[in-house]
């Protein structure tokens, strides 16, 4: 890893603190790139204000981020200061909390109140009434909607926004444009719909992606952060995908894998079809490979560091919840790898990913289908190699489908266009496929 | 799409006849429906030029702008057509009931529009109307502020997911039948019902296939069909233009223009009332009265703040204005999604497909089944082992429900895979009476058929939202209060 990055990224840290902290403004925003140190930033703000004795409200978007951010919380924060951890009465304390002595777990606010920090979901922060706090910190804020940060604003004065704007938008099982073009617009998200109302705040960019491999830096900052950018702290060499045996015989999965292991990248192309949402081939295939990467004992040195890959390391990513019942029930066997669909793995890391391509056996390219974002997160979750499996005829299916979404009055332009990302994706994947 | 429907689709086209993707109707039809078919001006922002409406097949009115340039003759339009909506609300509220301490009409008013295109012209006339003064600058007829307002109204309450205040035909239809034809194809009417109630010796391709003759069938508006606009409609418009006022020549024309968009308007009025009689022959769903009773519980409000506060609704939405529709829209599409699929064993299929609900036969019952509770008390929680063929992609812990026991909640305690099927066992909790013994007929048996499915109408809690004169600085602070101007009466009909 570069020193320069390295600098550059800690001065970036300390201009936010600098900022948030002056009180100069009511909100902050921070843009980070995927694996940018988010939960960093998020744990060393917090810390930074609870040690000189203010009191401050975290809100993540699920209880699993609350979790994890106050698994963190809990080993930064200096003795003497307590996490609240603000539960719903349906919360099952997980055993990774219950160790933590300086959690305290409660689903009653009253309760938590001597404590510095009070972590909750942004569900849960909406029933707290009449309490506000001087600080708070807003994780994952591009996944909030606008219309949930409407329902907790008055709980405090200043806010800290920290978010991945290329992420998925958050979404509504409502279609409606009757508020296209509003700055209040509940449908968008929460960053979008301040930034728009209070268009003088701050905005920081976090510069260097400490997750991606070198290998996926020009593909992903041009394809989803065209404007802004971003480096991997991994230089090229830094990360290395082993295998701890041979191939044997000559398989095409084979070839995809040392493909994966030479460049970080695999496209494992399937015949051409057209396919129903959970098309079983598809799924097949990519147990097959998720099995293969296993039994060929896949290594990972990441720097001097290395470490086999196992299971709990690899993720199985798609765009629909039935394609990822179909994957999940094809790797039943295999109940430590993660398969999710691209809401659910938004700020999750692994070091390989195999992913189903959200366009592969479709006739049509909708909106959904096309949203920057949710490629964006399939190809952002990996420290070592993506892999995505796809059929023939991905890049003719977006050639026959360019945007063709309505422009509202008012409405911000929004970058990068998912046709185009797309299209940017699949020519990268193109040098990197292997016919099935 | 569904599967379900890609699948009619598909039988559609092999069968030559539209194929249903529904058993029951899911939507109310009131017996005295309000159909309304409006035609506008091409190349004019919603300028109305002719409509039919009414509640009978045989006695439609029939409104007419003969210049629909003139802004005068535009509100005289909506001035009758005010006197017609207005009496039809007010047949509405002969009789109510009393609900706690609201008034509740028995009736409410239903306004049926051939097409998505008619939702919208009736949206925008509202638009156009709502804010218009009766006194001041540019006065306009008493009736057409009124007029305004429940025409929004209709529109609004169309928004919100299982009303039927206001139902756009072709959308209708295709919620219930899957054509042979593309979802642009679908937005014909004549087209659509060709495929679903061909006439006699005709297949449901050729009938669609002629109702693309604009000659015989005419498009359903608001547009007109380009041809009739150059060549009938043009003429007659200038004709009438050139005339002196009240002159024989006027006369010939309005009369001319009165019997050529009799012409282009009768053949869909005739089209919608079929289309009535085509969905009062599915039954009901079990729901549809209760969202009904939800649209009249809105019309009786509205009624009500009519006659105390009587402003129009506002231009847009305020922020918070905004989230709480939203969160209500939210919630009401998924209780309609989960109570359609309860309702219809046709609806639930498409769930069946993606392994969110299951349909088997109850293999094995631990009827009498006691366990310890969590509080220490002895409760009954019967075992129900239920074998299917259908994908399950159900977590173990899931809890389901069965539309015929909607009360009893089944939390998936294993799921048993083998090459013939998938065997799910159940562990039933709640609607088998107080005593420690399930009462008669509260728990399923072995050999019945039952479906159990993860969507179901559950109470969804929406958080409170500050009030709006508390907006917070992120969303732009507290906006200004409305305030009528005379400016409102100056905005230009678009």
């Amino acid at each position: 890893m570069s020193l320069d990055l390295a600098a550059q990224a800690e001065r970036v840290v300390v201009e936010i603190l600098d900022d948030f902290r002056s009180g100069r403004h009511r909100g902050v925003v921070v843009d980070s790139p995927p694996g940018a140190g988010k939960s960093t930033l998020v744990v060393r703000t917090a810390v930074a204000l609870a040690s000189v004795g203010e009191r401050l409200m975290i809100v993540a978007q699920t209880n699993e981020q609350v979790d994890d951010l106050t698994t963190s919380l809990s080993a930064a924060v200096p003795a003497g200061l307590t996490i609240g951890r603000l539960a719903s009465s349906a919360y099952v304390r997980p055993a990774r909390l219950a160790a933590l002595a300086n959690v305290l777990v409660d689903k009653d606010v009253g309760n938590l109140l001597s404590c510095e920090i009070v972590i909750a979901t942004a569900a849960r922060w909406a029933y707290v009434k009449d309490r506000c706090w001087p600080w708070a910190i807003l994780d994952e804020a591009y996944q909030m909607r606008s219309d949930s940060l409407l329902a907790i604003a008055a709980r405090f004065e200043r806010a800290l926004f920290v978010g991945d704007p290329g992420q998925l938008d958050p979404f509504s099982v409502v279609e409606n444009d009757r508020w296209r073009g509003l700055n209040w617009d509940p449908m968008q998200s929460a960053v979008a719909g301040l930034l728009r109302s209070n268009p003088d705040l701050p905005v920081h960019r976090l510069p260097v992606s400490w997750r991606l491999p070198a290998s996926a830096e020009n593909v992903v900052a041009t394809a989803f952060y065209p404007y802004t950018g971003f480096r991997t702290s991994a230089e090229p060499g830094d990360r290395e995908l082993t295998f701890g045996t041979r191939a044997f015989g000559r398989s095409s999965v084979d070839a995809l894998l040392s493909e994966a292991a030479a460049t970080g990248w695999g496209f494992y192309e399937l015949p051409a079809r057209h396919t129903l949402r959970t098309d079983a081939e598809a799924v097949c295939a990519v147990a097959d490979v998720v099995r293969r990467f296993l039994d060929r004992g896949a290594i990972a040195r990441s720097g001097n560091d290395s470490r086999p890959i196992t299971a709990q390391r690899i993720a199985v990513g798609t765009a629909h919840r039935a394609q990822a019942a179909a994957a999940r029930q094809a790797l039943f066997d295999l109940p430590e790898v993660t398969v999710d669909t691209a809401n659910r793995l938004q700020g999750r890391e692994y070091d390989l990913t195999i992913v189903l391509h959200p366009l592969s056996g479709r006739r049509d390219a909708t909106a959904f289908h096309l949203e920057a974002g949710r490629l964006c997160v399939l190809t952002s979750r990996h420290r070592q190699a993506c892999v995505v499996v796809g059929r023939v005829g991905i890049r003719e299916l977006l050639d026959a489908h360019p945007s063709s979404e309505p422009v509202h009055l008012h409405e911000p332009v929004k970058f990068p266009d998912g046709w185009a990302a797309n299209q940017t994706v699949m020519n990268h994947l193109y040098a990197h496929r292997i016919a099935a | 799409m569904s599967a379900v429907s890609s699948y009619a689709k598909a039988l559609a086209v092999a069968a030559g006849r539209a194929v249903p993707i529904a058993t029951r109707r899911h939507v109310y039809l009131s017996d005295r429906p309000l159909v309304f078919v409006p035609l506008a001006l091409a190349g004019e922002a919603n300028a109305p030029l002719a409509a039919m409406i009414g509640t009978s097949p045989h006695d439609p009115y029939m409104l007419l702008v003969p210049q629909p340039r003139n802004r005068d003759l535009r509100f005289g339009f909506a001035a009758s057509l005010a006197e017609v909506v207005l009496a039809y609300v007010r047949s509405c509220t002969a009789r109510f009931e009393v609900v706690g301490t609201d008034r509740l009409f028995l009736d409410a008013p239903q306004l049926l529009v051939p097409n998505a295109a008619g939702l919208g012209f009736v949206k925008l006339l509202g638009r156009s109307t709502r804010f218009r003064r009766t006194n001041g600058p540019y006065p306009v007829p008493a009736g057409v502020p009124l007029l305004g307002r429940w025409l929004t109204h209709l529109g609004e309450r169309s928004e919100h997911p299982g009303s039927s205040a206001m139902l756009a035909m072709t959308q209708t239809l295709s919620a219930h039948w899957a054509s042979g034809q593309s979802a642009v194809e679908d937005a014909n009417l004549a087209a659509l019902l060709g495929w679903i109630d061909p006439p006699e010796g005709v297949c449901g391709s050729e009938a669609a296939l002629a109702a693309e003759d604009p000659l015989v069938w005419p498009p359903a508006g608001p547009s007109t069909d380009p041809a009739f606009d150059n060549e009938v409609l043009a003429p007659a418009i200038r004709a009438y233009q050139s005339a002196t006022p009240d002159s024989p020549k006027r006369r010939r024309a309005v009369e001319t223009l009165e019997r050529e968009l009799r012409g282009q308007m009768e053949p869909t009025w005739r089209l919608m009332w079929h289309a009535i009689k085509v969905l009062r022959r599915l039954p009901a769903a079990e729901t549809v009265e209760t969202r009904w009773t939800a649209d009249r519980r809105d019309f009786s409000r509205y009624h009500d703040y009519l006659s105390t506060d009587g402003r129009p609704q506002a231009r847009r939405d305020g922020a918070v204005a905004a989230a709480r529709r939203l969160q209500s829209l939210e919630r009401e599409q998924t209780t309609f999604d989960a109570a359609r699929a309860l309702d219809d064993p046709l609806v639930m299929a498409s769930y069946r497909v993606t392994g969110e609900a299951f349909q088997g036969t109850v293999v094995s019952v631990d009827r009498n089944r006691r366990i310890l509770s969590e509080r220490g008390r002895r409760v009954t929680r019967p075992k129900v082992v239920v074998g299917t063929g259908d994908p399950v992609h159900l977590p173990v812990g899931e809890s389901l429900r069965a539309p015929q026991r909607i009360k009893q909640n089944a939390r998936i305690t294993e799921i048993a895979r083998s090459a013939d099927g998938v065997l799910v066992t159940l562990e039933l909790d709640g609607g088998m009476g107080r005593a420690a013994v399930p009462a008669p007929g509260s728990v399923p048996e072995v050999g019945d058929e039952i479906t159990y499915t993860s969507v179901y109408p559950d109470a969804i809690r929406s958080p409170d939202l500050p009030p709006t004169d508390q907006t917070p600085w992120t969303h732009g602070g507290p906006p200004r209060p409305y305030v009528p101007t005379d400016d409102d009466a100056r905005e230009a009909w678009e």
